[in-house]
Order: C-alpha cells, then sequence, then structure tokens
C-alpha cells in the first residue's frame, strides 16, 4: 500500500509551508523536494567528515572515501550498472556534454549523422550541434507523431547506415512519453551505432535497467531525484568510457604526468572526475537512492501513473482547456488555456499557490509539432496527492483573462 | 485621469482590449525603418519593434511577436502613444512610464492608456514585461539620433 501521507513527512519543505499560503507544488520536472535522510547526509558531511577523499593519509578521508565509493555502488546497484561504470558529473546536462564531447567529438566523421527527436532538451541537443559543426556530423530527426511521441516504427524509418549517434530522452521534458529505449537500443547496435539516452526525466520515475536495455550511455540529475542540486550521473559502458576523452583534465583523473606532457590517465570512471568532486553531494545522492528504493521505483512509477491520469482526466472536463500530451503515462502534463497566455495563466495559478512552470521548457524545436510557442507544464511527484490535484482543478476551473489581468492592476 | 487610476474594471479593459486586439500589430519591409528584435532571456516574450522616425518626429511605430498580455499590451498602447509625436515629445513620455513603473511619481496625463500598468512595479518579476517594447523605442530613437548625427557631420 501506498501511503502518500506517510511519504510527505518525509519531506521537511511540507512542514515550513505555511497552512495560511498552502503551495501545491506542480513542477517536479524542473527539481523535485528532498527528503529529510538526503538533507541529513549532506549536513552530516559538513557536520562530521569535511576532509577530502581519495587521500588516504589519514582516518577520516579514508572514511569519506570509502563512503564516496559507496554512493558510487549504490547508483550503479539503482541502475543495474557496475560501480566502473558510473561517473559522477554536475548533472544531466554535464554527463550528456561529456557523450557529445568525449564521444561525439573524438569519434564522429564528415557525413556521419546524429539521430534526434525534435522533443529533445537544449540540454541534449546543443552539444551534439556542437559535435555536428566541429566533425562536419550532421543532425537528423526521428518522425513524431501529432502528439509528440515517437513510435519505434518512426524510428526504424529514421535509421540508416550513416547513423553513427541515436541522442534521445527516455521520457521529453514537455510531453512525458516513454520511449522504447530498449528496441531502439537494439536496432540501433544492428546499425553499429551507439544509444546515448537522457534519463533526467525517466530515472527519477521509474525503474532503470541498463543492462536490460542494453543502451551505451545514460545521462541524469541527482535533484531531479530527491537528491542535491549539482550532482548527476553519466552511465557509460566502460570499453566506450574507456575510449572516449574526458572534458576536464587535473588533479584526481590522472595516473601520473612527465615534464615532456606526458599524461597517463586513470581508468575510468576516475579519468572523467578531475578535481575535487561535489562530495557532499555524492553522499547525498547515495541517500536519495536509497529513499527512492525504499518507497520502491516500481510503487513509484504506479503512483504517478494513477495520479496523472486523474489529473488529465478532471483537467480534461474544463472545455476552454488544451491537453498537449492526454496519451502519455508518466507525470508531465502539459496544456494551455484558451485565450490565455501561458505566462499569464501560470501566474494567475501562483497567485493561488500553485507552482508550475511555463514557457517553451527549453525545448525550442518542439514549437513547430505543437503548433503553439509556450505552455504550461505541471508535473507530479509520488509525494503529489489527488487532493492536491482537486485543489489544482478549482484553481484551473476559476481562471479568466480578466482575473489574471487583475493581478496586476 | 486620476480617477481612471482608481478604477481597475477600465484599466482591465484597456489591458484586454489591447491584448486582444493589439494596435499597430503588423511589421513592414520598409528599408527606411529601424527595427530591433527583443527577446527576453528570462521568459517567452519575444517582439520586434520598428519605427519610422524622420526629421525629428516618430512617424511611425509597429511591432509583432510572440509575448504575454503584459508586454503586448503595454507594447501596443506604447505605439498608440508615440507615433506622430517629435523625439523630445516621445522620451518624456518614455522618461515618465518608466518613472511610473519605478513606482515613483508620475504625470498620468501624459501617460494616457498607459497608467494601466501602474501598479506592475509591484511585481518585480512581470517589470520585464511592461517594459520590453518600450525599451525597443528607446534604442529606435537612439539609433535614430546617432545616424542622424552621422549623416549630418
Amino acid at each position: 500500500m501506498f501511503d502518500v501521507a506517510k511519504i510527505r513527512k518525509d519531506f521537511p519543505m511540507f512542514d515550513t509551508i505555511d497552512p495560511a499560503k498552502p503551495l501545491v507544488y506542480f513542477d517536479n520536472a524542473a527539481t523535485t523536494f528532498k527528503p529529510r535522510v538526503m538533507i541529513d547526509a549532506v549536513n552530516r558531511y559538513y557536520t562530521t567528515s569535511s576532509v577530502n577523499i581519495h587521500r588516504g593519509d589519514y582516518e577520516l578521508s579514508y572514511q569519506v572515501s570509502e563512503e564516496y565509493e559507496q554512493a558510487r555502488k549504490a547508483v550503479a546497484t539503482f541502475l543495474n550498472a557496475q560501480e566502473r561504470e558510473v561517473v559522477f558529473t554536475s548533472g544531466a546536462s554535464a554527463s550528456l556534454n561529456l557523450v557529445a564531447y568525449g564521444y561525439g567529438q573524438k569519434f564522429l566523421k564528415p557525413g556521419d549523422v546524429i539521430l534526434s527527436s525534435e522533443a529533445e532538451h537544449a540540454s541534449n541537443i546543443l552539444p551534439w550541434f556542437k559535435a555536428a559543426e566541429v566533425t562536419g556530423a550532421k543532425v537528423e530527426y526521428i518522425k513524431l507523431t501529432e502528439e509528440g511521441e515517437f513510435l519505434l516504427e518512426n524510428f526504424k524509418a529514421a535509421m540508416h547506415d550513416k547513423v553513427k549517434v541515436v541522442a534521445v530522452a527516455h521520457i521529453t521534458n514537455v510531453l512525458g512519453f516513454v520511449a522504447p529505449i530498449k528496441e531502439m537500443a537494439q536496432i540501433a547496435h544492428e546499425y553499429g551505432a551507439i544509444i546515448a539516452v537522457d534519463g533526467a526525466q525517466s530515472v527519477p520515475h521509474i525503474p532503470t535497467d541498463v543492462a536490460d536495455w542494453d543502451i551505451d550511455f545514460l545521462a541524469f540529475s541527482g535533484h531531479k531525484m530527491c537528491g542535491p542540486t549539482g550532482i548527476g550521473v553519466l552511465y557509460g559502458k566502460y570499453d566506450l568510457l574507456q575510449k572516449m576523452d574526458a572534458f576536464m583534465l587535473g588533479g584526481g583523473s590522472n595516473a601520473r604526468f612527465d615534464i615532456c606532457g606526458n599524461i597517463l590517465l586513470k581508468n575510468p570512471p576516475f579519468k572523467f572526475e578531475a578535481g575535487t568532486p561535489a562530495i557532499e553531494a555524492v553522499l547525498g545522492l547515495k541517500a536519495a537512492v536509497g529513499y527512492l528504493t525504499s518507497v520502491g521505483m516500481k510503487d513509484i512509477a504506479a503512483y504517478e501513473h494513477e495520479l496523472r491520469a486523474y489529473l488529465v482526466s478532471e483537467l480534461s472536463k474544463l472545455p476552454n482547456f488544451h491537453i498537449y500530451n492526454p496519451h502519455a503515462s508518466t507525470g508531465i502534463v502539459t496544456f494551455n488555456v484558451d485565450g490565455i497566455f501561458a505566462q499569464d495563466a501560470a501566474m494567475y495559478l501562483n497567485s493561488k499557490g500553485i507552482a508550475v512552470r511555463s514557457g517553451n521548457h527549453c525545448a525550442k524545436i518542439l514549437v513547430d509539432l505543437l503548433r503553439t510557442s509556450e505552455t504550461i507544464r505541471a508535473s507530479v511527484y509520488f509525494y503529489n496527492t489527488k487532493e492536491e490535484v482537486d485543489r489544482f482543478i478549482e484553481v484551473c476551473k476559476e481562471i479568466t483573462l480578466e482575473k489574471c489581468i487583475d493581478l496586476y492592476l | 485621469m486620476n480617477e481612471l487610476l482608481n478604477d481597475p474594471m477600465i484599466l482591465r479593459q484597456i489591458i484586454m482590449d489591447h491584448y486582444e486586439y493589439p494596435h499597430n500589430h503588423q511589421l513592414t519591409e520598409d528599408e527606411h525603418y529601424g527595427s530591433i528584435h527583443m527577446a527576453s532571456e528570462s521568459c517567452i516574450d519575444d517582439i520586434t519593434v520598428q519605427a519610422l522616425i524622420k526629421d525629428g518626429i516618430v512617424d511611425d511605430v509597429r511591432f509583432d511577436g510572440v509575448a504575454c498580455t503584459i508586454s503586448t499590451a503595454s507594447t501596443s498602447i506604447m505605439t498608440e502613444l508615440l507615433r506622430g509625436k517629435t523625439v523630445d515629445q516621445a522620451k518624456a513620455v518614455i522618461d515618465q512610464y518608466n518613472a511610473m513603473i519605478a513606482l515613483e511619481s508620475f504625470d498620468p496625463e501624459v501617460l494616457e492608456e498607459a497608467v494601466a500598468f501602474h501598479n506592475v512595479g509591484k511585481q518585480a518579476n512581470r517589470i520585464k514585461c511592461a517594459t520590453i517594447g518600450w525599451k525597443a523605442i528607446e534604442q529606435l530613437i537612439e539609433e535614430s539620433e546617432v545616424k542622424h548625427d552621422t549623416e549630418t557631420r
């Protein structure tokens, strides 16, 4: 039994909300609230173990180094990967840039193709634009359905021998469709391409199994899954991590170097982790992953699916609301109110204590498909409730252009 | 004019009208016009403002683009207000408008319908929306003066 009331008690943010000014937080695709166990882990590092890692000359450093590597192990288990395949980065954007730079810019050749989709977040397309510019490769797009889903058959139709990299989100951040990543990986590999997956919106919400899916890279952020900001992960198959370049060189990433400029880098994942990492964030991520595992990723996915279905069914009863992704299955619901600019509607919701995001959600090339330049995105997580959806719907029912304008008179 | 300031119904109507039916809302290909593209980095507002400024007169101002209610309506009102004014008169109106947005004292007579935004300054996150079109015309006037200077030198 999924006990959301009990779960909410784990999140101090809910205690700090003024009951006189209730906040319905529906911007979880942007970032999430943090459970106390995660905050405690961060605090504990600064309070009791505030030393650097990988310098084993004294007991405390040795202990923290151990904990740091245990965090890698915990993340590896969470993904069903090997520890040595887990690289800590500053976030999904850094991870995606690392793949596009370290693998893409190194191995792509003129005429090669990077296959992506128009629904991608800027962080998963701009680094590939750059890789294409530098190498002479080009970016092609998988055709999307009218609702913005990419079907396996469209992917198959877009694949050809020149495609060397498939760069797609597992779940897109605007429309929330789940890509058939396992089947796509198989097809990509048949063509000799690699598949790099943006997992920023999937890893926090559905169970992940990189071994089963056989994907080559997976990028995600800690802060979208109850973890700290400033920490993310790049999962990569070990042989690929070995042959790709590091984005940064420096302390901690090399085994030795000499006066002539010869550098011997450490093996992955360490060769990618130059400089003192965000130690507290890694330890926080470990706690977050532990927390999510204890709640259960399957249960989280099922609960969100149910909550989303309820939100969509209630919202679709309102005649002046247009939902762009009624058939997606994850917690992201993207919509507009007829005759009201998305930002104005979002500001009205804000005035009633409902936090949603308006804009193009960093997916600026999706505009043509949706035939609108901006939308409102409500995104739920497993700590949101049916009552919050009801409150949201109540406010949506009363929204008018006049009321939106009245906020500024 | 002061009664107007205290009548939210009328102010709301002004904003609604200019949002739903923006004035001077079409760009021209005429190359005599100065043109400025304004895209806010923090929100979606993305507008282009054009002005024909000749012999010290703002002959025409027009705009187009994607923008929120406040941006669209404030820019639409700006185009109406400044058309036909001398550059000096236009600058005086702009100064009054900026003062109003900064919540300083201002002359409502000069600002006409633009007084509808007299409270926007209280919400810092919408100041950009209320000034995006006005910033554009300020720049266009500046550019026209630089151009004028170099041409007459």
